[in-house]
Formats: structure tokens, C-alpha cells, sequence
């Protein structure tokens, strides 16, 4: 066991653990951040992920070793106070899920989308989207959700907004 | 079952068919408890106004099926109305993804003329709901939607006659309006003021006066998921991420495959990690320990030997496993006969004969099994993912030798199920767990063992024989499924001669309930062959089916899908398409497909669904339940198979078992037909059964189709 600095949502955590200890085992049951899902613990369904240095991030398979000290940001961590992130409000004005267990690693997904294609294509979406999986099949819900947010942050950030 | 002279398709039963692969049968007998006395909601709720229903018959109908064999006699509380005006609704349906919280708390606060925001739902919670025998097969709005907008409107009622009393006013001037009741010469009461300090309650009427469809004004909007914003915030809390005081992490040791005995176990390196307990009860062996991380350790340090299952079946030898094993009942299992269908179809003038096989398919909800168990004076309370609190606390119950009092389930809104969560494996094994380790323990099954410990979709093999007259009318109809279930078994095109036949047959995988059951193997089969059939005879497809059909439902929905996707001409040269029809717990759906060819084989274009459900309650949730229903059904044709040899899954995790993706997903047009003079049947399942049948029968525009799911291309 070592102690590992963890920089996640802003804040600073002191964790025990072991090099080799899932990221997402650490912020579900030391962090309590709860809103990162298990699914399939092999990086193939994308319930859990979260973003590192703005990258797009499978905490089920990554290491706490190799991720400590790297800010590390959840669904819990991208709204501002009660103020919801584009990418969270457009998923809840489409009605973008059913039963909502992949919704936190689809939200993170799209955030990350939308860094790397501020304007996607359906191809765009379906490729960089290929490992986050719904299981209830709202595809096309998520695909205008994220169509949405990225209409809604292009016009906040060519508006001078900080998004 | 004997033999009626004629069979009249099943498509207008009110009593849909019972799964047969239930993993827990119900209780053989229910004590009449008083447990739920309204006296003890009013001490838990404050005063306010109550509506409680203690006619056995209405409980067993709302339960759902005939199954309670004596139904209880308790008093059931199904609505309540605090002294502020707020509404309650009580149901022990699930929310499983379904959308079902909402559209139930629309048809209270329709009823009750209230906005949604004055509504909440109690939801599967034993200790505060009414029975209910589970959630499954499509019947919360048929049947569960009606029964609180009674109870609604009982309150409603009773309200009115409150302020009647109060006012001395005649019963006739006062209405319901806005949160009030209002009379004449504008004198209105809140409902909380009309409850306040009150006890009031009373009993749902069989004359309450309850809206008609053409009356709905919430009902069939389409408000918002009411807990839509702890979605998109991870703030809702599915029961793996639920903890208890003390709580502790539990871990079951498993057999390499998907089944085995324990011969033997080291558990000395485990027992000797501080603050780990190992649990070992027969074949039963588990651990516990303070943290999540921990107890994985420990469970990796047991070493255990298992006696594999031997002379199982693979994924090829499975459907000749079927067939051997197969035994043709009596019962609910005799066939259905009519005319005499072995002569006329000696005498047809054209045969049509195939064999049909559909593997086994996973569930693979996402959010596995999970439980967390606490134990408090000998009492048991379980959280956990299920569609059938109520049965697992009779699992749980028969498993601790408690009283079902003694046992407490209650369902956290769930990360989905699909059919895949009716059993209480998970629940018990937590119990267990949290017995031996004096403390709460949460127990989160792994991916791996989901695919191989839960249950799966039945294979089948579905064998078909037809026969034609020389006018080209179907004058025979064999049909024998062995294995995979009998709904939707019965073929709704008029036929004079049949024999419709479920054989069952030994199981190497455990098996159970799926999204739609039988009835997507058995639409398949049927309506490949009547595509067979058609193409056999050189006529049109929807033709051929439009003059085998009586029912009006059918003939609409197939007649839109044939138009929308411009049948029988594909949108471009070198696409084909293929159509299916059907009709499934009372809803009616026409599914149609344009392919083309890929270089794996072909590709789906574009799908059109049609879908009649009667009158729609929540048309924003329906399509989405329909969207999804046809996505699931997507995997089940295009790749889904669980793939088995010697007693072990060989693509048991998620990057082996192929589910549909983005890229899987086609555009697809859903048509809703609303129709308010109908009532609402049940609509979460029926869209999926037509879905391998339409693809199919496209693909075979280039070329042979194997006979066997997911549809391929043989040359």
C-alpha cells in the first residue's frame, strides 16, 4: 500500500492504495464519487468514463499509478453549482437516456467529443463514441444531444462565453 | 387444453401468458398479514387523505396476473395526500429504464387535476407498496396505470365530497380544478387545506368515474423523466452505489464455467488477511471484507477446485440438444390443433418446410446484479436491482426461514434489466454474506459473472411446415418450437388447418425471461416463412399476408409500413427490402427494412417500425421505448449468439459479446398510431419481434439466408 495524491474535480484527495488499484475503484469508494458506473471493467462499455488533462478516460482501466497528480475531472464536476454544464442540459432536454446508467459516461464522452470536433459528424460521433454503449438503445437520442450541446457551446464560446 | 375446433389468434387476450422459465416459482400460499393496516401509513405519513383498495379481486388484477393462488387479503394503500397537498402514489412496479415513474405519476396527477410536480411515486418497496407480482410483460400501463388513476380519482371524489360537508354545498356544483375544489360564487379549498388534520380514507369504488382517453389532458403529453436532472448529474443512486452505516463489500467465489460443484477450497491466505471473513455454507462460498479493493484480494487468495459439468452441449451441438431433450406436454405445453392439418397438408398442392435456430442471447444490462443486505434484530432488508421485489422477498424469505414480514426488499430505480433481473440470486447471496459478517455488505457482480451466472434469452430450434392450396391460400400450418417459449407462438393469419406445438427440452445454460420472450423466435420463424412462402409462390409479400388477415390492427400496421418504406420498390437500385408483421401482448407492430450489400455481407439501410398500442399515454416515452426495443432487437439479427463449449461461455465479456453500438444503428422511422378509442396496452416489448424477420427477409433479395439467428448470408 502507498499513499497517492489525486487531484479530481478541483480538489485535492489522500488515498491508500496500490499501484495497480482501478482509478474508478478509488473514486467510487474512497472519493464517494458515485456518479462514475461500472460496467464492464474492461474499457468496452464506457459507463465510467471520466476525463484526465481533458482527455477521454476508461477509470476502470486506468491505474492509479499512472494517473496520480493528473487533474482528473467526473460528472460531478462539471457543473457549476447549480448551474448545468451544455452537455448535461442538452441530455436533459432530449429526454437522452432511459434507465440512465450510462448517462454520466456518455455525458463525459460527448464533453470530450466535442473538444477534439466542436461541429461533429454522425461519423465523428460514432467513431469516437464506439465504446460507450447503451444498452437500452437511445443512440439517436444522445446523437441529437450531442448535436445540441455542440450547437449551444460554439455560439456560447464565439460569444465570448468561457465554455 | 383440448382440442377447440378453432383458434381464434391470441391477440385480443387480457390475460397475457405467464413466462415459463420464472426462475423462482411464486409462493405456494400467501398468510394474510394485516400488515399494512392504513392506520400505520396515516402514523408514517401524518394525517391526510388515504385511498386504499381491499377488494382481493382489484389487488389481483393490478397484480397483474392470475398468479397469486390465494390473493391477499391486506389492506392496500395506494395513494396518499399530505396536509400540504401533496400527492403519493404507491406501486411496486420497477423503474427499470421504462420510463414507467413518470407516466404513472401523469396518470395520478391527471386525475387528481394537479400539476406533475405535485406527485411523487413510492415504487417497490415491500414494506410500503401494495402486491404486485413483478414487472414484466408490458403490463404497467395496461394495467398498473389505471388502477392509480382510480385511486386518483377516488380522492378525487372524495375531496369533492369533503368540501361538500364543509360548505353545505350540493355535490354536483363542486369540481376539481388546479390543486382545488372549487364551487360556485368562487369559493375554492386547496387539497391540503381540505385534508388538514384529517384522517380521511377510503376505498376505491367500482363506479368511480374514471377519464376516458378523449378526456386525458396530462395523459398522453409528454412531461419530462421526473428524476431526469440525477441522470445527467450521476446524483441518482443505483444500488451499487448505495452504503449503509458499516457497511462491507462482499465477493462470491465462482466455478471457471458456468457451472460446477466445489470439491475442495484453500481459504487459509484469505482467513489470515486481517478484517477479511470468509463464508462457506455447503456449495456456497463467499467473502467479505472492509473495502471493495480488499475483499477482491481476498478472494483471488482462496484457492478453489471445481468438478466442471460434464457431456455439455457446445454452441453448434446445442439446437440437435434441443430436439433430443424435447418433450411435448400436456397442460399449458398441449399442442393447439385445428382441422387436420397432417392430411391437409399431404393433399397441399406446394410444401414448405424449414427448420429455424435462435441461440441463446445475454441480457447484459448495464448495470449488473447488485445487493446490499443488513440485518437488524433479525429482520432482513435487501436493496437491490430486480424486476420482482415481491418475489425475491419470497426467495429470501424461504431461503432464511423467516416470515415474509421479516424480510424488507426494496428497488433503487435500476440501471436496466430487459427481462434479466426477475430472479433474487444476487439478494440472497448478499444475505448470506451480511449474516455471517454481522455487518451490512454490498455484493456487485462482476461482468464475467454476469454472462455466465444470470440467466439468458432461451435458444430454440422452430420447425415449419406449410402447405398451399393451388389458389396459393395457406391451407396448412405445422409448427413445433422446441425450447424457446410459447408467446406469441400462435400465427394470426387464417389458417384451417394447424398444429402449434411448444416442446420442452433440458437446458445445458440457465435461462429465463427476455425482452419480448418467445415471441421474437416465434414472429422469426413465422414470418421468414411466410416470406418463404411468398417468394416461393411468386407473389408480394404483403399481399400474400394482407389475404391470410382478418384483424384490422394487423392489416393497418403493416399497410403503413409497406407505404412508408415505398414497398415493394427499394429508395436505390441494388437495396432490397423485407417486411414483418406481428402482435404481442396486445400491441400491434409492422417492421420494414431496406438493405444493401456490404463487404461482410449486407448492411441495414433504413427501418421502418409501426406500432399500434391503443391509446398512448406518454408519446415521447413510447418512442423511446420503442427506439429502444428496436435497437435491442438489432443485436439479437445482426450478431448477438452467446457462444458456449464444455460447460464454459467463450465470448462471456463485453469485448467479445458483440451489442449494438453507434455505428450499428440505422436511421429508423417510428410511426405511433394513437388510437383513444382504444385502451393502452403494453409497449415495451412487442417492437422487438419483428425486427430479425424484416432484415432477413431483405437480405434474401441477395441471396440464400441461413435459417439460423443472427441473419447471414449462406452464398
Amino acid at each position: 500500500m502507498a499513499r497517492y495524491t489525486l487531484r479530481v474535480n478541483g480538489k485535492t484527495h489522500e488515498v491508500e492504495a496500490e499501484t495497480g488499484d482501478s482509478l474508478l475503484s478509488v473514486l467510487r469508494s474512497d472519493l464517494g464519487l458515485t456518479g462514475s458506473k461500472y460496467g464492464c471493467g474492461e474499457g468496452h462499455c464506457g459507463a465510467c468514463t471520466v476525463l484526465i488533462d481533458d482527455q477521454l478516460v476508461r477509470s476502470c482501466t486506468a491505474r492509479l499509478g499512472s494517473v496520480a497528480s493528473r487533474p482528473v475531472v467526473t460528472i460531478e464536476g462539471i457543473a457549476t453549482g447549480e448551474r448545468l454544464h451544455p452537455v448535461q442540459e442538452a441530455f436533459l432536454e432530449t429526454e437522452a437516456f432511459q434507465c440512465g446508467y450510462c448517462t454520466p459516461g456518455m455525458v463525459m464522452a460527448t464533453i470530450a467529443l466535442l473538444r477534439a470536433h466542436p461541429d461533429p459528424s454522425d461519423d465523428d460521433i460514432a467513431r469516437f463514441m464506439a465504446r460507450n454503449v447503451c444498452r437500452c438503445g437511445t443512440y439517436f437520442r444522445i446523437e441529437q444531444a450531442v448535436k445540441l450541446a455542440a450547437v449551444r457551446m460554439r455560439t456560447s464560446s464565439s460569444a465570448g462565453g468561457r465554455r | 387444453m383440448s382440442t377447440p375446433p378453432h383458434i381464434e389468434p391470441d391477440t385480443h387476450e387480457t390475460q397475457v401468458e405467464v413466462e415459463r422459465y420464472e426462475l423462482s416459482a411464486p409462493p405456494p400460499y400467501r398468510f394474510d398479514i394485516e400488515r399494512r393496516a392504513f392506520m400505520q401509513i396515516f402514523a408514517v405519513m401524518g394525517g391526510g387523505l388515504l385511498v386504499v383498495s381491499s377488494l382481493p379481486r382489484a389487488v389481483a388484477q393490478a397484480s397483474g396476473r392470475g398468479q397469486s393462488r390465494s390473493a391477499p387479503r391486506e389492506i392496500e394503500g395506494w395513494l396518499h395526500i399530505d396536509e400540504k397537498g401533496h400527492v403519493t402514489g404507491y406501486t411496486g412496479k420497477t423503474e427499470i429504464g421504462q420510463n414507467i415513474r413518470t407516466s404513472l405519476a401523469q396518470a395520478i396527477a391527471d386525475e387528481l387535476r394537479v400539476p406533475m410536480t405535485r406527485v411523487s411515486m413510492v415504487m417497490a418497496d415491500t414494506d410500503l407498496v401494495p402486491y404486485d407480482a413483478g414487472t414484466f410483460g408490458s403490463q404497467s400501463t395496461p394495467r398498473m396505470a389505471p388502477q392509480l388513476a382510480r385511486a386518483a380519482a377516488a380522492a378525487r371524489e372524495m375531496l369533492i365530497d369533503r368540501a361538500a360537508a364543509l360548505w353545505q354545498a350540493e355535490r354536483g356544483t363542486l369540481s376539481a380544478k388546479d390543486g382545488q375544489i372549487v364551487g360556485s360564487g368562487g369559493r375554492a379549498a386547496s387539497y391540503g387545506e381540505l385534508t388538514k388534520g384529517q384522517k380521511l380514507a377510503g376505498a376505491i369504488a367500482a363506479d368511480t368515474p374514471v377519464a376516458p382517453p378523449a378526456e386525458w389532458t396530462l395523459r398522453g403529453s409528454a412531461p419530462k423523466k421526473v428524476n431526469g436532472r440525477d441522470m445527467v448529474t450521476g446524483a441518482h443512486l443505483f444500488t451499487p452505489d448505495l452504503v449503509r452505516p458499516r457497511m462491507q463489500y462482499g465477493r462470491v467465489l465462482r466455478p471457471e464455467g458456468y457451472a460446477g460443484a466445489l470439491v475442495s477450497a484453500d481459504d487459509s491466505r484469505a482467513k489470515a488477511m486481517p478484517g477479511v471473513t470468509v463464508v462457506r455454507d455447503g456449495e456456497f462460498l463467499g467473502v467479505v471484507a472492509a473495502s471493495e479493493r480488499l475483499v477482491q484480494r481476498a478472494a483471488s487468495a482462496i484457492r478453489a477446485e471445481w468438478r466442471a459439468p460434464s457431456g455439455h452441449p457446445s454452441s453448434a451441438t446445442i439446437y440437435e440438444h434441443l430436439k433430443k431433450t424435447g418433450q411435448a406436454g400436456g397442460g399449458r405445453n398441449a399442442p393447439t390443433i385445428a382441422g387436420d392439418p397432417a392430411r391437409a397438408l399431404a393433399s397441399a398442392s406446394r410444401r414448405f418446410e424449414a427448420s429455424y435456430r435462435i441461440p441463446y442471447i445475454a441480457h447484459v444490462p448495464l448495470e449488473p446484479r447488485a445487493a446490499v443486505a443488513e440485518w437488524t434484530d433479525g429482520t432482513l432488508t435487501v436493496w437491490c436491482g430486480t424486476q420482482r421485489p415481491f418475489g425475491v422477498r419470497s426467495q429470501l424469505a424461504e431461503t432464511f426461514r423467516l416470515t415474509e414480514n421479516r424480510v424488507r426488499v426494496i428497488v433503487p430505480d435500476t440501471g436496466s434489466a430487459y427481462g434479466g433481473k426477475h430472479s433474487g440470486e444476487h439478494a440472497v447471496e448478499a444475505a448470506r454474506l451480511a449474516k455471517a459478517a454481522g455487518t451490512p455488505v454490498k455484493l456487485v457482480w462482476t461482468r464475467a459473472e454476469e454472462f455466465s451466472f444470470g440467466y439468458a434469452r432461451p435458444a430454440g430450434v422452430i420447425d415449419v411446415k406449410a402447405g398451399v392450396d393451388g389458389a396459393g391460400r395457406l391451407v396448412a400450418w405445422e409448427f413445433d418450437n422446441w425450447n424457446s417459449g410459447g408467446a406469441g407462438i400462435r400465427t394470426p393469419y387464417e389458417v384451417p388447418n394447424q398444429r402449434i406445438q411448444f416442446h420442452a427440452s433440458e437446458s445445458p445454460i440457465k435461462q429465463g425471461s427476455y425482452r419480448g420472450l418467445a415471441a421474437t423466435a416465434n414472429h422469426h420463424a413465422r414470418e421468414m416463412h411466410m416470406d418463404e412462402i411468398a417468394r416461393g409462390l411468386g407473389v408480394d409479400a404483403v399481399e400474400f399476408r394482407l389475404t391470410h388477415l382478418k384483424d384490422e390492427r394487423m392489416r393497418a400496421v403493416l399497410t403503413e409500413a409497406a407505404r412508408k418504406i415505398g414497398w415493394p420498390k427499394p429508395s436505390k437500385e441494388g437495396r432490397a427490402l423485407g417486411i414483418a408483421c406481428g402482435t404481442e401482448k396486445g400491441s400491434f407492430v409492422a417492421t420494414a427494412a431496406e438493405v444493401s450489400r456490404a463487404s461482410d455481407g449486407f448492411a441495414v439501410d433504413r427501418l421502418v417500425i409501426v406500432f399500434e398500442c391503443g391509446a398512448i399515454v406518454n408519446p415521447d416515452g413510447l418512442r423511446n421505448q420503442v427506439e429502444g426495443a428496436v435497437v435491442q432487437g438489432l443485436g439479437g439479427a445482426l450478431f448477438e449468439a452467446l457462444e458456449f463449449e464444455n460447460g464454459r461461455l467463450t465470448n462471456g465479456s463485453m469485448a467479445e459479446y458483440r451489442v449494438p453500438r453507434f455505428r450499428d444503428v440505422p436511421p429508423i422511422d417510428v410511426v405511433l398510431l394513437d388510437r383513444r378509442d382504444l385502451p393502452s396496452a403494453g409497449a415495451g416489448e412487442t417492437p422487438i419481434v419483428c425486427v430479425a424477420p424484416a432484415i432477413g427477409s431483405a437480405v434474401r433479395g441477395f441471396g440464400r439466408v441461413d435459417t439460423a439467428l443472427p441473419v447471414r448470408l449462406i452464398d
